[in-house]
């Protein structure tokens, strides 16, 4: 496959991986954004690849982890309506609200799709008049705008019968979040890739000059996260923090700007709570008034529908780099993806998943 | 969720700039991708595809030099050489 | 500016979801939930040698003859892709998990379900399918049963068919006899079938078209048993992929089992399809495939005699048996790193056969 496999090339990863170890001479803590990158080091095993001095630790970047627990329970509350086909996509499914998943709501008698486009919950709901269609706009900056387009396509459309809950977040404010912690680690950030691809890397230029911390806008292949590590290793051996951009083959200083038209027109931004961390001003998207007729959780008057999280477990500690999987003493034994305490073992991209399916130390 | 994969568009369709689609080919596999994000891309350009969108452009000569200096470090450390590294674009 | 609830981030996390009282799309997959499934409801019922081996088939003693009988149900969907139908599935896996255990396929039972409005014309079309693949497989139909339910109750068609073969003397094969130094076979690319449905079903188009591998395998298998008797266990990588059946072994067996990522063959639009779909070939589901656990000696033998068999041109060895891990399947990637071959808790694909 074209610009894909010639970036998984094991030789070359070797190669770049020396180098790495070359160029280093102390240690260095690394946070890769991303869920889709952490799974790939994940996957290809590059931590094993890299020098002992290079520790990895995983970010918040798995947007079906941080969508709060209320979310889960307005959803299935809605997708439990008799009337309601409720859209999703597929990780979504899993994750544990309060009580109960959607994929259990399904089997208690709720019609529960899963979709790869949200054009695809647009088609069904042009199909079935009669039904109200909902769909989980969960994601981040790079899902934001086919989302955005759905709602606005259904509104040039009039149709009446579409509706979405809104559950982006944003990397930036995530990030500030972390390196603001009084027990941040992290020296150096592969930037997301997919998400600067939408909005460029202006936000994260800013974050380097306000935090004085490198930070290397990466691709997802193999060969993209090793060359984002050896150019963050190169500036932190040389006592630089600047933006960078690995990714180039795709993306540049603004972004796709026809995309960022369409977020501006449908999107606000907004206050917006993290699961496990807490609510984070300015941190998500929430649709204008203008398209509140498509707010699935104005249309469906659940916007005070709130949920205690009770429990005390980790998943917030591992979002934020703080701790790993397998520090947590639930791992593997009371937390795996049949019975997940939390969502970061639900999705596929979430950190703990990636280190149960590829990794767990049995 | 944040996954993205290149593909080549083949044809094009539609005038309206909203709803032009693309059959884009991923090795072997086709299908059709909203290219509304990507209203300058022809036949022949690599895209990037998310949830039925196109989200770039693939630069085509970026990647060239992306991987051909990537090649290049393969075949430096190949023979025992240490190449110069930070390699990218600072604005 | 960033404002938060307290002076410092509260740590909370999700309250724990109690064990699941209803049956979930998940517990078909043939992964984790179908196992516990079967394990917390069935198996303490039902508990016997036989069925307690977990094999694809039950091979018993019934006079002088050693026999294998076997069960299985097909609720694909859609009931019609490129390269087969429900029908000629229903033919196909029954006489695979016969030929698994070595025997001989020599009758199936097919009964069916059908909804309310199903169009005959649809059912003579599966009906036709199902008698050409029993005859290709040298398999008869000897009995069966309908049985239709209201419309809404019943998405079409269901079928179930039950087979019996004669299995040698000499044979004896289960998934428990895996042993360290035995050698992992696999006959050929996987993902195909998986696929095939997906496309149908997400609207994909191929260059070269993906077909199902829907085949009979039991000619292979003979082929297999010919040249060797050191042969410790078949099995078919069916629901839940070539992951599902290596990690039913390694479970059965107590032992590890390691594979090469770069010896697994898998056709490129198989690859490609899996990118676009974010699927990992190794849990897709394959209908014409099988994996062979043999002992290293005759492992070249064997490969020989299946390469030469329609069925096995691309017949390949990819992987070993040892005693570390016992019980986990791990893969060497092209990097030369090593990772985990996961059971899947659920689905990647519901409706898959």
């Amino acid at each position: 496959m074209k610009y894909v496999d010639e970036y998984r090339d094991p030789q070359i990863a070797l190669a770049i991986a020396e180098q790495i170890s070359h160029r280093v001479t102390r240690p260095w803590v690394l946070m890769e954004v991303c869920g889709g990158q952490t799974h790939t080091l994940m996957r290809y095993g590059i931590d094993e690849l890299l020098p002992k001095e290079i520790e990895l630790v995983h970010g918040p970047g798995c947007p079906v982890c941080v969508t709060p627990l209320e979310m889960v329970d307005r959803a299935i509350r809605i997708a439990s309506l008799p009337d309601v086909i409720f859209t999703s996509y597929g990780d979504m499914l899993r994750v544990p609200g309060s009580q109960s998943d959607l994929f259990q709501a399904s089997a208690n008698g709720a019609d529960v799709r899963i979709v790869y486009s949200p054009m695809e919950a647009i088609k069904i709901a042009r199909a079935n008049p009669g039904r109200r269609i909902v769909f989980f706009g969960v994601g981040f900056e790079t899902t934001a705008p086919a989302n955005a387009m759905a709602v606005w396509q259904a509104k040039r459309e009039g149709l009446r019968n579409f509706s979405m809950i809104v559950a982006h977040v944003l990397v930036p404010p995530a990030m500030r979040l972390i390196l603001q912690s009084p027990t941040n680690r992290v020296q150096g950030f592969i930037g997301p890739g997919h998400v600067c691809t939408v909005m460029g890397f202006q936000e994260y230029e800013e974050l380097t000059k306000e935090f004085r911390v490198p930070i290397v806008v990466g691709g997802f292949e193999p060969l993209d996260l090793l060359e984002a590590i050896a150019m963050l290793v190169a500036q932190l051996e040389e006592g630089r923090a600047e933006i960078e951009n690995q990714y180039s083959r795709s993306v540049n200083y603004e972004g796709n700007l026809t995309a960022q038209r369409i977020l501006r027109e449908v999107f606000e931004v907004s206050d917006r709570k993290w699961r496990g961390i807490g609510s984070i001003e300015d941190s998500g998207y929430r649709l204008r008034d203008e398209y509140a007729a498509y707010d699935a959780e104005r249309v469906f008057g659940l916007e005070d529908l709130n949920a205690e999280e009770p429990k005390e477990c980790i998943s917030a500690l591992v979002l934020q780099g703080l701790k790993k999987p397998v520090d947590c003493p639930a791992f593997g034994t009371r937390c795996t993806p049949m019975r997940p305490l939390g969502a970061p073992m639900v999705s596929t991209e979430g950190a703990c998943a990636a280190y149960y399916q590829y990794r767990r130390h049995a | 969720m944040c996954l993205a994969v290149p593909g080549r568009v083949l044809s094009v369709e539609g005038g309206d700039p909203a709803f032009r689609t693309g059959n884009v080919d991923f090795c072997g596999v086709r299908k059709t991708v909203n290219l509304a994000f990507t209203p300058e891309v022809e036949p022949g350009d690599f895209v990037l595809v998310h949830v039925g969108f196109a989200i770039s452009r693939v630069d085509q000569e970026e990647a060239a030099r992306t991987y051909g200096y990537l090649k290049q470090i393969g075949a430096l450390e190949d023979e025992g050489l240490a190449p110069k590294d930070g390699q990218g674009d600072t604005p | 500016m960033l404002k938060m609830t307290k002076a410092t981030v509260s740590f909370t996390c999700p309250a724990p979801l109690s064990v699941t009282d209803r049956i979930v799309l998940g517990h078909g997959s043939g992964g984790r939930l179908s196992a516990e499934l079967f394990r917390d409801v069935f198996l303490p019922l039902f508990t016997n040698p036989v069925l307690d081996r977990l094999d694809d088939q039950a091979i018993l003693r019934i006079g002088a003859s050693k026999i294998a009988f076997t069960t299985d149900s097909f609720v694909v969907k859609p009931l019609f892709f490129r390269g087969g139908d429900i029908g000629s599935l229903a033919v196909h896996g029954t006489v695979n998990d016969l030929a698994m255990g070595g025997a001989r396929p020599l009758f199936l039972s097919a009964g069916f379900i059908l909804e309310e409005g199903f169009p005959i014309e649809d059912l003579r079309r599966i009906a036709a399918s199902m008698a050409n693949a029993a005859a290709a497989a040298g398999v008869t139909v000897v009995t069966g049963d309908t049985k239709v339910v209201e419309k809404g109750k019943g998405d079409g068609l269901y079928i179930n068919t039950t087979g019996i073969g004669l299995v040698p003397d000499n044979v004896r094969m289960s998934a428990s006899q895996a042993r360290p130094g035995d050698r992992v076979i696999l006959s050929g690319p996987v993902g195909d079938h998986g696929i095939a449905i997906l496309a149908e079903r997400e609207g994909l188009e191929f260059d070269t078209e993906i077909l199902s591998d829907s085949a009979p395998l039991h000619e292979l298998v003979a082929a297999m048993l010919d040249v060797s008797n050191e042969i410790r266990c078949l099995r078919d990588p069916t629901r839940g992929g070539l992951s599902s059946a290596l990690n039913e072994i390694a479970a059965q067996s107590g032992v590890g089992i390691q594979i090469e990522e770069s010896k697994i063959p898998v056709r490129d639009e198989v690859k490609g399809a899996c990118e676009l779909l974010g699927l990992d070939p190794l849990y897709v589901a394959n209908e014409g495939k099988l994996v062979a656990i043999v002992a290293p000696g005759a492992a070249d033998n064997i490969i020989s005699a299946m390469q030469h068999n329609e069925r096995g041109v691309q017949a390949a060895i990819i992987g070993t048996v040892g005693a570390q891990r016992a019980g986990l399947v791990t893969m060497r990637t092209a990097f030369g790193s090593t990772r985990i071959v996961d059971l899947l808790a659920g689905d990647q694909l519901p409706r898959i056969c």
